[in-house]
């Protein structure tokens, strides 16, 4: 007979209690898990999203003076010293290392024309890319062809342009096709016509004003990227948007730091259900550690016999942990979100730190309780009867 | 030759008012291979001397040797050490742990030896024939008799063969015929050269001893020595 021997029989005479440090660590561990696991996946999810909600890499002329502002950021596209980007020249950026990570690249020629007696910008763009960088965009009618028109709402309330409508535009007739509804941006202000269209009206031939790019950053930082493009296009600017890139990293930082803070609670929660039953338990076997110290056992052999137990315990509560928790998150996915195509995958890393804390809690609470019943006094424990 | 030697011992409980002296300046010689018997009414500290004998209670004052050992001088591991190596612990109670069998509480004190499970195994089924329950090995202590549990733990006791075994009422739970019994295996013991102290109300009991102490109020009242033939009543049966 060994020490484990005592240990593991003891866990069998006493399911009661065992069962109750397993399942307070397995509560433990499985909330962490699902936390954990459950953040992980609602952050690739959110970012996912996010990325395709606009664009956050921009793609702008060198120039040395500024005067057009777009979406947020201060741009050279229309000054007379910039060096124009040709569009030809944009399928080098599918020769970066992290192209995979790119969702859509939207060229946009801006410029100004006359209508109606007043003055507009009239923008060129890929109205395919723009499904990508531009979700949000509810067209009221449809989507222009050639020769064809889209209106921002406010561009349509000012110049009053109605569906259907045939307006010129630089000596050329075009027909409105559709109105945007209001977005809240730049967007509402602005008449937007195919590349192709754009270009030959504004005779800036094979010209792009800027660049939008909507990049998928989740392995790859966007700096990263904005470098690669940079050495693609070196006669571009190439820039991110930082405050899409920072609200999106704020976003999972406040994600991660909860799930953070909850795990730390629910962990010291299970700790002290284990420490409490164990004080209990030492207790309760007061009399029977008194006989092992009065037959010889050292106080070792005492520590060695609890933590024996409560490894064994923490060590099977780790793994059931892992797989409710990974369990609990499947299940809640699959019954909040039905038509999900997130992946929760198992991750042995996320196993091996489930049982790794299960044994850490585990033996970290059962530490006083055993020191606790190694300093028995025998003679005192066996007068306990 | 002194095999236990206790010299002056004193043990007091509780501060001022509420003292309460256990052991009153007690010395006492034990040889090798002498089987004692300490007596006494409820209080007068026979189960303090023992578990003082028992390198379990350190004493107020005095000295306590066995082979030459200051016992209350070596540190806790090394009086754990100590009670595995010099003594075995046969307890009114029985005291077996009853979630193992009565072969693995037999095993207890060799438990934590580095030798083989089998040889671990066999030394204690040995013990258990020699006190005539081998036949129970398997069994839970909560399915033997009363008298089967005190031979188990006599076997528990002796199964690292200490050379002094400490009784406490070895027979306060038996009845008659078991006590008998249990009387004649301490006997056995003694007289293949195991030093027997036991703690005993029965005087019945007492006269298988070769020496009888009586203790009043925390100090030796009385020593008797038993002639051989008076002491050896399984002989005489």
């Amino acid at each position: 007979m060994t020490l484990k021997d005592i240990a593991f029989k003891n866990l069998m005479r006493r399911k009661a209690k065992s069962g109750f440090i397993f399942a307070g660590l397995v509560i433990g561990v499985a909330t962490v898990v699902a936390v954990v696991t459950f953040t992980d996946t609602m952050s690739q999810d959110i970012q996912h999203k996010m990325e395709k909600y606009g664009a956050n890499i921009l793609i702008v002329p060198h120039t040395d003076s500024l005067t057009l502002s777009y979406a947020g950021v201060t741009l050279g596209g229309v000054s007379f010293e910039m060096t124009p980007i040709v569009q030809s020249q944009l399928s080098e950026i599918r020769k970066i290392k992290n192209y995979a990570n790119i969702a859509a690249v939207g060229p946009i020629v801006l410029g100004a024309v006359e209508l109606r007696n007043q003055r507009a910008l009239l923008t060129g763009v890929d109205f395919k890319a723009t499904q990508i960088l531009k979700p949000w965009w509810k067209v009221n009618g449809a989507k222009p062809g050639v020769n064809q028109l889209l209106s921002g709402s406010e561009a349509a309330r000012i110049l009053g342009l109605k569906i259907g409508q045939s307006v010129n535009i630089n000596g050329k007739q075009m027909t409105v096709s559709g109105i945007l509804s209001p977005t809240g941006s730049q967007d509402d202000q602005l008449l937007f016509a195919h590349m192709k269209t754009a270009q030959t009206l504004l005779g800036k031939p094979d010209e792009v004003s800027l660049v939008e790019v909507a990049a998928l950053c989740n392995a790859c930082p966007i700096n990263d990227m904005v470098n690669q493009i940079a050495q693609k296009l070196p006669s571009a600017k190439v820039m991110a948007i930082q405050q899409v890139v920072g609200a999106r990293m704020e976003t999972l930082t406040q994600l991660r730091k909860f799930s953070f803070g909850l795990s730390i609670v629910v962990v010291l929660i299970g700790g002290l259900v284990v420490l409490v039953t164990l004080m209990g338990s030492v207790k309760e076997r007061t009399r029977e550690i008194g006989i092992f110290r009065a037959i010889g056992f050292r106080k070792s052999h005492i520590i060695r016999i609890i933590l024996i137990e409560t490894s064994v315990i923490s060590l099977i509560a780790g793994l059931m942990g892992y797989l409710l928790g990974l369990g609990a998150v499947w299940a809640g996915f699959s019954l909040w979100k039905k038509h999900s195509t997130t992946l929760i995958a198992a991750d042995p890393l996320v196993a091996l730190g489930a049982i790794c804390m299960a044994l850490l809690v585990g033996l970290a609470a059962s530490a006083y309780p055993a020191g606790l019943a190694s300093r028995l006094d025998p003679n005192q424990a066996l007068a306990t009867l | 030759m002194s095999f236990l030697k206790i010299e002056s011992i004193s043990k007091t409980y509780g501060e001022s008012d509420s003292i309460v002296h256990a052991l009153d300046d007690i010395s006492l010689s034990i040889k090798l291979g002498e089987f004692v018997a300490i007596m006494g009414e409820s209080g007068a500290g026979k189960s303090t001397l023992l578990s003082v004998m028992g390198a379990m209670n350190t004493p107020t004052l005095g000295k306590y040797y066995v082979d030459d050992i200051d016992v209350y001088a070596l540190s806790t591991e090394q009086k754990a050490d100590f009670r595995r190596e010099y003594l075995g612990f046969v307890f009114q109670s029985f005291h077996l742990i009853p979630y193992l069998t009565i072969l693995e509480n037999v095993m207890l004190p060799i438990t934590n030896l580095k030798i083989p499970k089998s040889k671990k195994e066999s030394m204690a089924m040995q013990t258990l024939e020699w006190v005539g329950i081998d036949s129970k090995s398997k069994r839970l202590p909560n399915q033997i008799s009363g008298g089967e549990k005190e031979r188990c733990a006599v076997a528990r006791a002796i199964v690292n063969a200490p050379p002094v075994l400490l009784a406490d009422e070895p027979t306060g739970n038996l009845d008659s015929r078991n006590s008998k019994d249990v009387m004649a295996l301490l006997t056995r013991l003694n007289n293949n050269g195991a030093t027997v102290i036991m703690v005993t109300h029965s005087t019945k009991c007492a006269t298988y001893a070769q020496r009888i102490i009586q203790l009043r109020d925390g100090s030796i009242a009385k020593e008797n020595s038993i002639s051989s033939e008076k002491q050896d009543p399984v002989k005489a049966a």
